[in-house]
């Protein structure tokens, strides 16, 4: 009988335990978020009312309290790149949109960061992506933050590789990196430093320009 | 991928630019997006209702009527919209799943009409969201269920035997259906009968009688009359027998029928009866030969064949095994733990009844039960505090799965009251059909006279033409180009049974308005007629008001063949040459077109025509005698 009793109690433990996390639940979806209005979005990114609306509307859509939290950024990145896991580079992707430091995007952050990658000058995206790759925001790039950038990314590929994957192939573009920005061999990239290699490489200059038509 | 990450794709493509400096390769040119970029919004009319979406959410499922190019079909150019003639209040639900990329079920609509809709549109039901999917699966499932079962009756139960079923086919039909013929409704009763005088019979040879004289003591029955009884035993045992023999030799499949449970209750009450002849007098083997005799009660399940009531339950109870089963295991369970307990709390005390935890197995199924005997009662203070314990908890575990067992058995039984009103209402919706296809006829024939009379006189045609809507006229002369094509003609019913009636026909040339005797005459619509090649038949169109007389001046009609079944040898005997067109029908009723032929009249018919193919212009035969039941209707021809 005291068994039958002992087992009754736990479920009770449990019912309860059950009901605070649903509580929070139910805070968290309680929050919600506005955007500023329109025109003072409009002032601030480079966006038109209309383009703002077409990309309000889809946000809205997705995430009807005006919030994405990481879980829920990591879970959308994830099925662009079904192949591998993309959630190391969501993380920081989201560490970038971030820049509040709140623990979720609100709808201007995305369209601030937005407007920046599609209708930002070549030195305004290229600083996002500096500030994309200090994970510390401490103003330089290390070797090992590079080596976790490059890491995430190349775990995005999955396993299934042409040519086979190797183990120190992060290593070795993470070298090569640094051997193309690292001017003054000082171990770290700076700001500028990273802009103006940039700016020399040809290459990356031409590919800027291609993601400018995404909206 | 889901609806709503298409939103995010240009954001994952700005993101992108992350990794240019990375970039070890030149990246490639993005694909170039001609379709226009502002968002419009579309115009969806669905009866009357105007529905308005941005164009952008309906793209996300490319792959449904909405999202493809499959709507361009719908759209309107004078209004500037898509209409859809559909249910505005279900597509209330389809443009949801656009919207917010769950489908919901709404639970006060058909399952048929739903899944109509869905088809419809082109979206696969699998992807109903989990708050709807349970819902719809077993709306779904009980609808093909009742599908299922309704076709099953459809076909097993009334449909009437094929003609060239042999005896053994029929026997096990009857044995089956005892409603189909008064033989096995007989034969149903009898059995019944007897296996009730049976079990009657077991019962009171038990009975205590008055002892015959010189004995004091009461003696059963059984033994009074030993005789008696044993010639009821015998005969009741006779008729068991040779029932089963007759269901071993009729059942289609025997090993099957054997392994049945019906089969084996059958074998089990008569085998008793003849173990006993068999076995010898013997004091040894007498105890064993008593224990035979109580499988004579099994006789009493013989009634599950005749009360639908017993074979429900006892299909309630198989389809219940599982909480049957759950009830069975936890009852085991409490019952060996409290044994335990109040065994062990009993155990000091002195002529105490609980000897052994097996002996306490009975006082704790008695208490659970809540009987109560009272032949064990604990003595102690804990004995008796587990007792009221084990009593509580016992109500509980008992109650807990019979409301399931309840419902099932509810369930099974409506459906069973269902099955028998449906067949109840079949009748009166075949009447019904019936009736509404005669109308049809009938006006299809008037329209053919107005037409024969056309010529004649004007006034009265144009009267009758403009009573017919413009629908009827076309499906008039639609079955009239039938009529033409096959060379037939439509009739109604009184002119056909009155064909039917006479066993021969002799006609004469009608006035009819084509003769054609040339290549066979096709079949009837439904088509399923053997056609046997280089048939001919030679056949004239008829005043639909002609009378047939036996023997004279013939002018038919068409027939009108009613559907069932004709044995074989109502076959007219006329015309056993090969020529002879077999009209086969289907359910419906069909119309068939009948001949009438020129014959000399002293070219009589029937049996004395030699079976030669003389060029006897074709004859009509018909079938014998039963009138509505003919299927075919023989057609000999040139």
């Amino acid at each position: 009988m005291g068994l039958v009793m002992g087992t009754f109690s736990m479920q009770s433990k449990q019912v309860s335990y059950h009901k605070d996390k649903a509580d929070d639940d139910l805070e968290m979806t309680m929050v919600c978020h506005r955007p500023e209005g329109l025109d003072q979005l409009e002032a601030q990114t480079n966006f038109s009312k209309r383009e703002l609306q077409v990309l309000y509307r889809g946000f809205k859509n997705e995430c009807p309290s005006g919030v994405v939290n990481e879980d829920t950024f990591k879970q959308i990145y994830s099925q662009f790149f079904p192949h591998g896991d993309a959630s190391t580079y969501a993380h920081y992707l989201f560490n970038a949109f971030d820049t509040g430091h709140t623990g979720s995007i609100k709808f201007e952050d995305f369209v601030t960061a937005l407007s920046i990658l599609l209708r930002g000058s070549v030195t305004e995206k290229l600083q996002w992506t500096f500030n994309l790759y200090d994970i510390n925001r401490d103003g330089y790039i290390n070797k090992e933050e590079m080596t976790d950038i490059v890491r995430a990314i190349y775990d995005m590929m999955g396993k299934y590789t042409y040519p086979v994957l190797k183990n120190d192939a992060p290593k070795q573009h993470v070298d090569a990196f640094f051997q193309k920005m690292d001017k003054n061999r000082d171990g770290v990239v700076t700001l500028d430093e990273f802009i103006f290699s940039c700016q020399e490489d040809e290459n990356i200059m031409r590919s800027l320009q291609l993601f400018e038509n995404v909206i | 991928m889901a609806a709503g990450v298409a939103t995010w794709l240009p954001f994952a493509r700005a993101a992108a630019v992350g990794w240019l400096p990375l970039a070890k390769k030149t990246m490639p040119k993005p694909p170039v997006d001609n379709s226009s970029r502002s968002d419009e919004i579309l115009y969806l009319n669905v009866s009357g209702v105007r529905f308005q979406t941005w164009k952008n959410t309906l793209d996300r499922y490319p792959d449904t009527l909405l999202g493809s190019s499959e709507k361009e079909f719908f759209f309107n150019e004078d209004t500037e919209e898509y209409f859809f003639d559909r249910d505005h209040e279900m597509f209330r639900h389809i443009l949801n799943f656009y919207r917010t990329g769950k489908l919901h079920y709404p639970r006060h609509e058909c399952i048929q009409a739903f899944d109509e809709e869905l088809a419809f549109y082109g979206i696969v039901p699998e992807i109903i969201g989990d708050c709807c999917m349970e819902e719809y699966r077993d709306r779904k499932k009980e609808n093909q269920e009742r599908l299922a079962e309704d076709t099953e009756a459809n076909e097993s139960m009334d449909a009437p035997l094929p003609p060239d079923s042999t005896p053994r086919e029929r026997l096990w039909r009857a044995f089956e259906n005892p409603h189909t013929s008064t033989m096995a409704l007989v034969f149903y009763y009898v059995t019944g009968f007897f296996i009730a005088v049976s079990v009657i019979a077991n019962v009171v040879e038990t009975v205590p009688c008055r002892p015959p004289e010189g004995r004091i003591k009461d003696l059963p029955c059984g033994e009074k009359y030993q005789l008696a009884f044993f010639c009821m035993d015998t005969a009741c045992v006779l008729i068991f027998t040779f029932e089963y023999l007759m269901r071993l030799f009729a059942a289609p499949s025997r090993c099957k029928f054997m392994r049945s449970v019906m089969s084996v209750i059958d074998v089990v009450a008569i085998m008793p009866y003849y173990i006993g002849l068999v076995m010898p007098e013997n004091e040894d083997v007498s105890g064993a030969f008593v224990t035979l005799r109580v499988f004579r009660v099994f006789r009493i399940f013989k009634f599950s064949r005749h009360s639908q009531g017993l074979r429900i339950l006892g299909y309630t109870l198989k389809s219940c095994a599982s909480e049957l089963g759950f009830l069975l295991f936890s009852l085991t369970m409490a019952i060996i733990i409290f044994a335990t307990v109040m065994f062990y709390a009993e155990k000091g005390t002195k002529g105490s009844t609980f000897t052994s935890i097996p002996a306490s197995f009975w006082y704790t199924i008695v208490t659970m039960t809540t009987l109560g005997y009272g032949d064990m009662v604990p003595n102690t203070i804990a004995g008796k505090i587990f007792g009221s314990i084990c009593s509580l908890s016992g109500v509980l575990v008992i109650a807990l799965p019979v409301p399931v067992i309840v419902s099932n058995f509810s369930r099974i039984y409506h459906q069973n009251q269902r099955a028998d009103k449906r067949r109840a209402q079949q009748k009166v919706r075949l009447a019904r059909i019936r009736m509404a296809k005669k109308g049809t006829t009938n006006a299809f024939l008037q329209y053919k006279e107005d037409r024969a009379l056309g010529g004649r006189d004007s006034d009265s045609t144009a009267l009758c033409v403009k009573n017919r809507s413009a629908f009827e006229h076309q499906h008039h002369h639609l079955l009239h180009c039938l009529e033409k094509t096959t060379n037939h003609e439509f009739t109604d019913e009184m002119t056909y049974s009155e064909l039917c009636m006479t066993e021969s026909v002799g006609f004469r040339t009608s006035r009819s308005t084509s003769l054609s005797s040339q290549q066979g005459a096709q079949n009837n619509p439904t088509g399923c007629c053997p056609r046997r090649a280089r048939r001919r038949a030679a056949m004239r169109l008829a005043n639909s008001t002609a009378s047939v007389s036996r023997g004279s001046v013939q002018e038919l009609d068409t027939l009108h063949i009613k559907t069932t079944s004709i044995p074989p040898q109502t076959r007219s005997s006329l015309n056993a040459q090969a020529d002879d067109l077999k009209l086969n029908c289907g359910e419906q009723d069909f119309t068939a077109a009948i001949i009438s032929i020129p014959t000399p009249p002293a070219n009589t018919p029937d049996e004395s025509l030699p079976p030669s193919p003389a060029p006897i212009p074709g004859i009509l035969r018909n079938t014998r005698a039963t009138a509505f039941t003919h299927e075919t209707v023989k057609i000999s021809s040139l």
